[in-house]
């Protein structure tokens, strides 16, 4: 819809000013833990959270793409979040995400949500509504959702592990059709939030990610924030 | 057995159970409505406190493929209910491959309270079941709810097992929680999900005395915590080897809640 491909490469950069690149999306604590050790684990943990984390933020942000109201998606995000180290580390993400967005797309919605969230939003929600301020679709913004559920673990263990780079890219690269899956899902699940309300998106959870979130942030010293 | 209308060959069985527990004389919690078919087979125990106790006693090899189960409990304002089972719930594969849907439907009004303590849904190799969990709750309703689930009897690989469960307080969304597991599952047993862990659950505690204390987050060893909701509520989310294990684990987060938990 709308933009062309262009703007969805430049929302989805790595190095989109949004502090993305200091989160692993949980691959820290799993490393730690002896569950993410090498190239296949880090692709059984990615393929895990792409299906659940990860489809859930897709459809929040396909959603707030579609028009959905985002305060009532900023709710549903809170109850799918349980882990208040996860909630924290979603608005700050999402106050992040606000400001660039704000500059990149300046749009009356995102400042609104600004206003209504002054302490940020959830990210899949702010990540939708800028997609949409960009002139991007629900897909579009689902795509984008997905990807980073995914490729914030893969660079991280990069990092972390000293994995070589082409190993997580090739994880990432043979994800890449689950992912467009995932976004068609989410996409299909936003269609029907319009008319039904947020309760018509997925909710999957991943109740070691939860759990592990809250280790993580009681870390004295670490190397990513999340 | 009943025959759903919009279903016309129904390849299982289709049955329901409803729990009405309502304020009686003398501040004890009576059960005007206590009906249950099919595997449901319904029992009123003795309780302490005026609550009202009502376990499901097991025996019941369901849900089988292809079975709708239903179940409700309604805890009209001021009352106590607490629900218990004798056994756990296995689901097992049926004759067609169909998968079989559990659901259950909770209310609780005004100043009521209700323990929803079952024993664990056990997945047995084959099964394929889907589980709601709907739960509405008045502003100054109380519960406590554990679930907990146990991919494949010892040694046995899972079967499919897809919760959801969604939580409303004063019409507002508190929790909404969905699990899958198992067979045509991406990822459910990676480092992400369940890191080979066979048992899953959780003690989900909502209290309006959490507004003025919130839970505080704890740690319960490595694969167990305490997390305050965006509400007036906490959970704990454990995994674990096994059924027991996972049970100690709530036991004890439930022993470190005891400050908004009353016994019913």
């Amino acid at each position: 819809m709308g933009a062309g491909h262009a703007a969805l490469l430049v929302l989805a950069d790595g190095r989109f000013p949004a502090g993305g690149h200091a989160h692993s999306g949980g691959a820290e604590a799993a490393v730690k833990a002896g569950r993410v050790t090498d190239a296949a684990s880090l692709e059984d943990f990615c393929r895990g959270r792409l299906h659940t984390a990860g489809l859930s933020a897709a459809a929040l942000a396909a959603a707030a793409a579609a028009g959905v109201d985002p305060l009532a998606l900023d709710d549903a995000a809170d109850a799918r979040t349980p882990s208040p180290a996860l909630r924290a580390t979603a608005r700050r993400l999402g106050r992040q995400m606000t400001r660039a967005a704000r500059a990149a797309w300046p749009s009356p919605e995102l400042d609104a949500l600004a206003a209504a969230r002054p302490r940020g939003a959830h990210q899949p929600v702010v990540l939708g509504l800028t997609a949409r301020a960009a002139g991007l679709g629900p897909l579009d913004a689902a795509h984008a959702a997905a990807y980073e559920a995914v490729s914030g673990p893969a660079t991280a263990v990069v990092r972390l592990l000293g994995l070589d780079p082409f190993d997580a890219t090739a994880v990432l690269a043979r994800l890449a059709p689950e992912l467009d899956h995932v976004a068609e899902r989410a996409a299909e699940a936003a269609r029907r939030a319009v008319h039904e309300g947020p309760d018509a998106l997925p909710a999957c959870s991943a109740p070691l990610l939860d759990i592990t979130a809250e280790q993580h942030a009681a870390w004295p010293v670490r190397l990513f924030a999340s | 057995m009943t025959t759903l209308l919009d279903l016309p060959a129904p390849a299982g069985l289709h049955a329901a159970a409803r729990i009405v527990a309502a304020p009686g004389a003398g501040g004890r919690t009576v059960l005007p409505v206590l009906e249950g078919d099919g595997p449901f087979a319904l029992r009123r125990l003795r309780s302490h406190a005026g609550a009202a106790h009502v376990c499901l006693v097991g025996a019941m090899s369901a849900p089988l493929g292809g079975d709708r189960l239903a179940l409700t409990a309604v805890v009209e304002d001021t009352a106590a209910l607490r629900f218990t089972t004798t056994a756990a719930t296995l689901a097992l594969p049926g004759r067609t491959g169909a998968p079989a849907a559990y659901d259950v439907r909770l209310a609780v009004g005004e100043d009521a309270t209700l323990h929803w303590l079952p024993e664990p849904l056990i997945s047995a190799r084959g099964s394929d079941l889907a589980q709601t969990v709907r739960v509405d709750l008045a502003a100054s309703a109380r519960l406590v709810l554990r679930e907990e689930q146990v991919l494949g009897r010892a040694g046995e690989p899972t079967g499919r097992l897809t919760t959801r469960l969604t939580v409303r307080r004063a019409g507002r969304l508190l929790f909404d929680q969905e699990l899958a597991f198992g067979p045509r599952v991406p990822g459910w047993d990676g480092g992400a999900v369940l890191g080979g862990h066979r048992a899953v659950g959780q003690l989900l505690v909502v209290d309006p005395a959490f507004a003025a204390r919130p839970a505080e987050p704890r740690l319960l060893g490595p694969t167990a915590a305490v997390a305050p909701l965006a509400g007036p509520a906490a959970v704990v989310s454990a995994v674990a080897p096994d059924a027991l294990a996972l049970r100690k684990l709530l036991d004890s987060a439930a022993s470190r809640l005891n400050a908004v938990l009353q016994p019913v």
